[in-house]
């Protein structure tokens, strides 16, 4: 139903580990004045100190779908609270999800997509992952999920920045990047980000996500190969420099090399105009068999014949994707894809992506 | 013709039932609304989750986002009867000698009708509560299966496993069955006296409503653009069966089921707002209500058999007179 479209409510998710500093970007969430009421799904009420009847206390239920697919999760206890805060849709105008440090963020996303009464009345917004400078390295060598959360974030707020040395921070900021080509990275202290800068960001809007983030597909490809992307700079690259002067990362490109506890890895692949014949089938099926390894995807497609770009963007086995606008005058018709998961193969990804170009 | 009196109100209707024969109806942000002898209100929890309608006592159990459990009774009276802390009571069921349960997080509450309380916990939370209709025991549904507890006795509690998040559960009338809701669109059952399965799936939504049939023949669910109604007469219940369908339409989804007290019919609300009368045997429909504001979300027949009250997801909730 139309109506049931344009009543849906942004939802943000706030990830990171304990003492990243998600307490304290809630706090401020809920306090500062920006006009609009949130309602606020954590696992303890635990140190909020504001008092607000929307502060919901859910148990952290996953729940493995029964279709013989591992990464189909969901968050049960989500589907729950949400139902019930939506019949009463009057009281906020957005939702924050809270998740415990350890969490895994995939569940938390899906949910979003694969429970059709949160869909029809809820619209994840953004993954916002705060991160502690200092204690970076240690999360990475003792979890998975510090990386997980990176990897799956469309924001980092790299907080506590003024606990390390500028070397130190230049090199967690190259690690997060290695992680998390695609997301924007913010530096703080005492997560003192522009609220703006993490809610209503309209990362899984598929008209938005990627006009939002002109820049993400040009970052280095880490692991795998340094050739393709250095090339063909065009239209793209000019816009991206007055959006983003507070984003140091495109000043200081990672050297991997000495980077160690990274077992995610992005492949961004590039092409001219796509045969949607060849193309539809392609990622259908990378996404069925790598489906588990994939930890975020998100493209622009040229497709021939077509007088509009198509973006993609997927979580493990779910992809969904839709024509954005129209292309420009002179814009380049050209094909970009990254993903975000581990064990990767990138030349395969390459070979056969290129195989679809017409 | 039947004839709708209509009564709107703000907002999601959580239950729509009879007390004492008035017409209540139970809102989402706590509010509970009758018709008698004009429009009355009494309120209840600061925001409705969960309601149960206890027939043997004539009330309407509640527990919502306050954390704490009311009965409303006939005439506008809102008691409260338990409290679980600050988390959400998401559920709430009523059994024998006046008991009642609630689930809040993991753990499940039985309030017995002497106030006093008993604590179940669970290793996962409790998605959905009901009694049996025989002795006392009662059912959560939970991730992997259902467990079966017995309040009033010592003693390990019954496990059923299937594999999948279970969300809502109920006995059949004679206690024979119990039958589980899913994340997926699909219902489970297992047969009480040997522990055998009853898959019951392709649902296109999930089912959300359940209803049992005079004496249990039968049990009618929504979650299809019809009222699935599987047969449960036999003493292997739908195995092996086909599911009647009725009230089909090719444009809306069926929300809500209500059987008839005493015959063979349901009443079937659909998310249009619709609502239809369906005789089982000859699958005959009789229109009750246009489509309205909002989906259907509550009915219930009368004692007569002459009435059905109804709420909606929009707050448009109403009478059907179906002898006028």
């Amino acid at each position: 139903m139309s109506d049931a479209q344009t009543t849906q409510i942004p939802v943000t998710v706030l990830t990171g580990y304990l003492g990243a500093g998600k307490t304290t970007l809630l706090n401020r969430i809920l306090s500062e004045n920006h006009g609009k009421r949130y309602a606020v799904i954590v696992n303890e009420f635990g140190e909020i100190g504001i008092d607000n009847e929307l502060i919901v206390e859910s148990d952290e239920e996953i729940y493995e779908m029964n279709n013989g697919c591992v990464c189909c999760t969901v968050r049960g206890d989500l589907i729950r609270v949400v139902e019930g805060l939506m019949r009463r849709p009057g009281r906020f105008d957005a939702i924050v999800v809270e998740t415990t440090g350890l969490a895994d963020p995939v569940p938390v996303a899906q949910t979003f997509f694969m429970d059709d009464d949160v869909r029809s009345k809820t619209k994840l917004d953004a993954v916002v992952t705060l991160v502690d400078a200092k204690h970076l390295p240690l999360r990475l060598k003792d979890s998975r999920e510090a990386e997980d959360q990176i990897a799956f974030a469309d924001v980092v707020v790299l907080n506590k920045t003024d606990l390390v040395t500028p070397e130190e921070l230049a090199k967690v900021e190259a690690t997060i990047r290695a992680i998390n080509p695609a997301a924007r990275i913010h530096r703080t202290t005492r997560a003192g980000v522009a609220l703006s800068e993490v809610l209503d960001r309209g990362a899984f809007d598929l008209a938005r996500a990627l006009e939002n983030d002109p820049h993400f597909l040009e970052a280095h490809d880490d692991h795998h190969d340094h050739d393709h992307d250095h090339h063909d700079h065009d239209g793209h690259d000019h816009h991206h420099h007055d959006h983003d002067g507070h984003d140091h990362h495109h000043h200081d490109h990672a050297h991997p090399s000495d980077i160690h506890d990274v077992t995610v890895q992005s492949v961004s692949l590039r092409g001219g105009e796509m045969d949607p014949k060849k193309f539809f089938p392609w990622i259908e099926k990378v996404t069925q068999m790598e489906g588990p390894n994939i930890l975020r995807l998100k493209g622009i497609i040229a497709l021939k014949g077509d007088d509009e770009r198509y973006v993609i963007q997927g979580v493990h086995m779910i992809i969904e994707g839709d024509h954005q606008r129209a292309w420009k005058d002179g814009e380049k018709h050209e094909s970009r894809l990254v993903f975000i998961g581990r064990e990767l193969d990138a030349e395969r990804l390459r070979n056969s992506f290129e195989a679809c170009q017409v | 013709m039947p004839t709708v009196a209509p009564l709107d109100l703000e907002g999601h209707c959580v239950a729509a039932v009879f007390l004492d024969d008035v017409p209540h109806f139970a809102l989402a942000d706590g509010t509970v609304h009758r018709l008698d002898h004009g429009h009355k209100t009494v309120q209840a929890n600061d925001g409705l989750l969960a309601a149960f309608h206890d027939a043997a006592n004539d009330r309407l159990i509640t527990g919502g986002e306050d954390g704490k459990v009311f009965a409303i009774a006939a005439g506008g009276n809102a008691a409260e009867l338990a409290s679980a802390g600050k988390k959400w009571i998401t559920s709430v069921a009523a059994g024998p000698q006046g008991a009642i349960a609630f689930a809040s997080g993991k753990t499940a509450y039985v309030r017995f009708a002497d106030g006093k309380t008993k604590e179940f916990a669970h290793p996962r939370s409790v998605e959905g509560l009901a009694f049996s209709p025989k002795g006392m025991r009662f059912g959560v549904a939970r991730y992997n299966g259902a467990t079966l507890h017995f309040p009033a006795a010592e003693g390990k509690p019954v496990e059923l496993e299937w594999a999948g998040a279970h969300t809502g559960i109920t006995f059949s009338p004679d206690a024979a069955f119990l039958v589980t809701t899913m994340q997926e669109n699909a219902l489970h059952g297992w047969k009480l006296a040997d522990g055998k399965h009853m898959r019951m799936s392709g649902y296109p939504g999930k089912v959300k409503s359940l209803s049992w049939s005079v004496k249990g023949k039968w049990l009618a669910s929504s979650g299809a653009p019809a009222a699935i109604v599987w047969p449960f007469s036999s003493k292997d219940g739908p195995m092996g069966k086909a599911p009647l369908e009725l009230g089909t339409r090719g444009n809306a989804m069926v929300t809500t089921v209500a059987c008839h007290p005493s015959q063979d019919v349901v009443a079937v609300g659909y998310d249009d707002g619709m609502v239809m009368a369906v005789r089982f045997a000859d699958a005959k429909e009789v229109l009750l209500r246009r489509p309205g504001k909002g989906a259907i979300t509550a009915m219930m027949w009368d004692r007569q058999e002459r009435r059905v009250v109804f709420g909606s997801a929009a707050g448009d909730c109403g009478v059907i007179d179906i002898s006028a």
